[in-house]
């Protein structure tokens, strides 16, 4: 199995993706760049965070429209594991292979910190292999990660199982005091129709190795790893 | 050309900030007048900023040299080996001025500026901390300051911190660092100086020395604006006056995208091996980069404007040499090879041009349209401005200020002790900094193993080795405005003692000198004395200083800043994870005080010599409103003594926690131990004797060589024997643990609060200031 992080101009959070999966998980990785459609044949994608294209216009609003994108685009059509990372949802949300959109923060300031998300659904290929409402210390790092979608949207996400983590105290419960920025009904990631598309907005390859304060997040990286493996991903 | 034909006087020179003696030796230099193209160039590159004149003569006293320096100062920054074939490249810079005029640009272009010294060393940036130093946000600090004064200073650090985050986020470096201070010098005048630090193989590291006669010159990066135009020579390099808001114009904006994008092009370019040289274009733009390349490598550069990038239409010669438009580089690449290297910066889109080539006379030549419109030796320009060794004299006496007075029979009320303690952990300078560091991203890189608020220095790991390092910056302004002196060689030992306190050996040092108007006799003599305090107390704790830089003319309306050398000091942890932090981590550990002291103790001391001592302290400012006195003595064997067992102590793994003692003293240091925790830990101490001491002073103190340390009690036996071992005192103080902050004295309780609270006061107080209105 073969994972890709794309490279746009302006990610900033490629490098360390790259090192959680290469040097951390051990798994074979490459750039992807975003001028070019071709995906190098890997088995899932990963957009890592950043400011791509200097986040002009809108996050993620520019890079939605690269050359890397339509091949993304049809890979997670074809049903290929993508993971969206801060800028990388962000961008997932403006190439619609999510619904909604970001908002500023609510306190209108970037803000990094460690969090702590409760997984609200393992029935995804980024959280088969934690267990349900497990909590994970998962840092943010943005400024536009208010999440927002309207009523439909919600109720839609909700009926589907496809908000995969909330905003949660230390215990796990999902508690105004503990959303970071504002989003709506404390959703930190949710993923698509077909579960194969995920984007979040905490840092899981921030938290892969203790000495970093918390290695919480590989459950992500690991929970794509066995999904590859079970789907025979060579 | 029109502007050339100027007749070019003494005072034309004289608005351009040249004085008659400097004009006379520019003409004597060239044989003949300037053109004003050429005195524009002269004016910026002889500016007080880039030419360092006033300082030259006193900087020759800082130790330079050592066994991990690979790169002293006259380089973009310094470098020091840290093993395994790696180099750390490092250095801090002002951007005061900028910062006051348009604080959001000014400092995220400051930001941008010390970026780009880094990676044009052929290092990627992996670290920044920040030294910053506002006006007071409370109304009466020390003594009453105007709403309007207060709400300007609010303003000021939003913008600062928000310039910041801006620039370094989306830039990708992680903020780890860096402490605030608040004093009303620094109302019309903050403090913005930003450490950045890097990585690069030894043999990897480029140099701006341009080399070989036919080389093309390449211009890479953003386009050539009217921004920032005599940027170094107008606004830093004079003081300011009530018009300093038309200056605006004269701030730099950035782009920090664009930034990113010269950084992965340019390491990229590096890589192919078909770079020369390289520097950046900081102050003085073209003018800067072109000379100091050629002066440093021997040789000429030959430009032609013509085929330089520009913003704008109808730029004069004057304007494109003299602009400080940001996020753009000079390098000089190996003939025949440029095609590869303008193909790197094609993929990352970015403007890459040949504007000239390296010649063998030794001039800066400039070519507009194939006129020449400028044509100076290049090394003249670069190393031959007039030195000057200005007139110091020392302030007239204090005499008569007011000392704090202690307070008699102390003991008898704890719940008045308290209350004076919360009232300093409330104190913006002491209290909790996470309402600015949560804006930065301190964690991009997932290098981040001691971040901000988390230990006394910050502590970077190096990916692919087992090594980490640590960097502190600190500087106390108030106690060089009472002694130069002894407060440099404080600011020098507290970042040293810092960095041990993570565990981490101090090796090297770069230095910010923050001062006022340098032709003024009693500033040149403070900034002398800082420059000696400086030199001593690097010479004695073994770090040499590889760069920095200085920033005079801090002064609005005659009333200079104190002076404020801040001291950058880089440590090497030979494993990574020994990093310690400075909050107690369990319930039940010992709590020791050590202290490296050999100065008299405090009881053989007379009670006047205290009083002094203690009228430099925080609290007594904040409490009493004081500032008199001055600083508690500099003990550098004591330094160096707490350093080395500090080091021993984190090699064999013994401690728990380490944190030093500065602003607020024992009491300050052991309360923030307990807030790190998750919840809180409380703490129960004894303080040590003498209890014929007043109270106010062994609870606050601020006397150096001293750190807080946590032990768990099968460790207690070796750490003292370690103490002795490196002769230093080591007091056992209490017990953590409970959920009481305690301190006691001969068996009295003096201070006393459920540690919740305390740390509610400490941890909100920074966000309440700056929300008052």
């Amino acid at each position: 199995m073969k994972f890709g992080v794309v490279v746009f101009p302006g990610s900033n959070c490629d490098h360390d993706a790259y090192h959680a999966i290469g040097e951390v998980l051990g798994q074979p990785v490459t750039w992807l760049w975003h001028a070019s459609e071709d995906l190098q044949g890997v088995d899932a994608v990963i957009l890592p965070g950043g400011f791509s294209y200097g986040d002009y216009l809108r996050t993620g609003a520019i890079a939605r429209f690269s050359p890397v994108m339509r091949a993304v685009e049809r890979f997670a059509r074809a049903g290929g594991l993508v993971l969206g990372i801060c800028n990388g949802f962000q961008i997932l949300l403006e190439a619609g292979l999510l619904p909604g959109a970001m908002l500023r923060n609510a306190g209108l300031r970037f803000v990094c910190r460690p969090v702590y998300l409760r997984v609200e659904t393992t029935n995804t290929p980024f959280t088969l292999a934690a267990h349900p409402g497990q909590v994970l210390r998962v840092p943010i790092a943005h400024s536009e990660g208010n999440y927002y979608c309207d009523a439909e949207t919600l109720r839609r996400l909700e009926r589907e199982d496809r908000i995969v983590f909330r905003y949660a105290t230390a215990d796990g419960r999902v508690t105004p005091e503990a959303n970071p920025n504002g989003s709506l009904a404390n959703i930190a990631g949710i993923c698509s129709e077909g579960r194969n598309v995920l984007g979040m907005m905490p840092h899981p390859e921030r938290a892969v190795e203790p000495a970093l304060g918390s290695s919480d997040g590989l459950v992500v990286l690991r929970s794509m790893v066995a999904a590859l493996a079970r789907a025979g991903a060579a | 050309m029109l502007n050339t034909e100027i007749k070019i006087t003494a005072d034309v020179a004289a608005q351009h900030g040249l004085s008659p003696e400097e004009f006379a030796r520019i003409r004597q230099i060239l044989g003949r007048d300037p053109n004003l193209t050429e005195l524009g160039i002269f004016s910026v590159m002889w500016s007080e900023h880039c030419s360092y004149k006033s300082s030259k003569i006193h900087l020759r006293r800082l130790p330079t040299h050592g066994p991990h320096v690979l790169q002293g100062p006259g380089e973009n920054a310094g470098v020091v080996d840290i093993g395994d074939g790696l180099a750390a490249v490092f250095k801090i810079e002002s951007h005061n001025h900028p910062s006051f005029v348009e604080p959001f640009q000014g400092a995220a272009t400051g930001v941008g500026g010390i970026l780009r010294d880094i990676f044009t060393m052929g290092a990627r940036p992996i670290a920044v901390l920040d030294s910053l130093r506002f006006g007071p946000l409370q109304p009466t600090s020390p003594t009453e300051r105007s709403p309007e004064e207060l709400a300007r200073n609010r303003r000021i650090l939003d913008g600062v911190v928000s310039g910041i985050a801006f620039y370094g986020n989306c830039f990708g470096v992680p903020t780890v660092g860096g402490e605030v201070q608040f004093e009303p010098c620094y109302s019309s005048n903050p403090l913005v100086n930003v450490l950045a630090l890097g990585i690069a193989r030894h043999e990897k590291l480029f140099f701006a020395r341009a080399r070989g006669t036919g080389n093309p010159v390449i211009y890479v990066g953003a386009k050539t604006g009217r921004d920032g135009i005599h940027g170094a020579s107008l606004l830093a390099s004079a003081e300011f006056s009530e018009e300093s808001q038309a200056k605006r114009p004269n701030v730099q904006v950035g782009d920090p995208f664009l930034e990113k994008l010269l950084l992965e092009a340019c390491l990229e370019a590096m890589r192919t091996g078909a770079i020369v040289a390289i520097q950046d274009m900081g102050a003085a733009g073209l003018t800067c980069s072109t000379c100091e390349m050629a002066s440093r490598g021997g040789t000429g550069i030959e430009i032609e404007l013509a085929r330089v990038p520009q913003r704008e239409a109808g730029m004069t010669p004057y304007e494109i040499m003299l602009s400080e438009s940001q996020e753009r580089m000079l390098l000089v690449a190996e003939a025949g090879r440029e095609q590869q290297v303008l193909d790197i910066f094609a993929k990352w889109g970015l403007d890459a041009v040949v504007i000239g080539r390296v010649t063998d006379d030794g001039l800066l030549r400039v070519l507009d349209r194939g006129r020449v419109v400028a044509e100076v030796p290049a090394k003249a320009l670069a190393e031959q401005c007039p030195v000057y060794d200005r007139p110091r004299q020392p302030p007239p006496p204090r005499t008569g200020e007011s000392l704090f007075a202690f307070s008699a029979d102390a003991n008898a009320e704890p719940a008045r002790w308290t209350e004076q303690f919360r009232r300093l952990l409330a104190e913006p300078a002491v209290a909790s900094k996470r309402w600015i560091f949560e804006q930065y991203d301190y964690m991009v890189r997932t290098n981040t193993l001691v971040g901000p608020g988390a230990g006394d220095a910050a502590v970077v790991r190096v990916k692919g080795t087992p090594r980490a390092l640590a960097l502190a910056t600190d500087g106390n302004g108030r106690w060089c405005w009472l002694d130069p002196f002894v407060g440099a060689q404080h600011a020098v030992a507290e970042a040293a003692r810092n960095v041990a306190c993570t565990g981490a050996r101090p090796i090297a040092a770069t230095n910010c000198l923050n001062f006022g108007n340098p032709e003024k006799p009693e500033i040149m003599w403070q900034f002398a004395r800082a420059v000696d305090g400086i030199a001593v107390a690097c010479e004695a704790l073994g770090v040499p200083i590889t760069g920095g830089n200085v920033s005079f003319y801090n002064e609005t309306l005659g009333r200079p800043i104190y002076p404020t050398p801040i001291l950058g000091v880089l440590g090497l942890l030979d494993n990574a994870a020994h990093a310690l932090q400075s909050g107690f981590r369990q319930a039940g550990d010992a709590i020791l005080l050590l202290d490296g002291g050999s100065q008299p103790a405090p009881q053989s001391v007379s009670a006047e010599t205290l009083r002094r001592e203690f009228s430099s302290s925080l609290y007594a400012k904040t409490l009493a409103g004081v500032v008199a006195g001055t600083p508690p003595p500099a003990d550098l064997e004591a330094e160096k003594r707490l350093i080395a067992l500090l080091v021993a102590l984190a090699r064999e793994e013994l401690l728990h926690s380490a944190h030093d003692l500065s602003d607020g003293g024992l009491a300050v240091a052991v309360a923030e131990s307990c807030f790190a925790g998750e919840p809180p830990l409380g703490a129960e101490i004894q303080l040590p004797g003498p209890h014929s001491l007043p109270l106010e002073f062994a609870l606050f103190n601020e006397r150096g060589a001293r750190a807080v340390v946590s032990c768990a009690e099968p460790a207690l036996a070796r750490v003292f024997a370690l103490a002795r071992q490196y002769q230093v005192t080591a007091h056992e103080l209490g017990r953590t643990g409970g959920a009481t902050f305690r301190v006691q004295r001969n068996g009295t309780t003096v201070v006393e609060a459920p540690v919740e609270s305390l740390r509610e006061v400490w941890a909100t107080a920074l966000e309440c200031a700056l929300r008052s209105r």
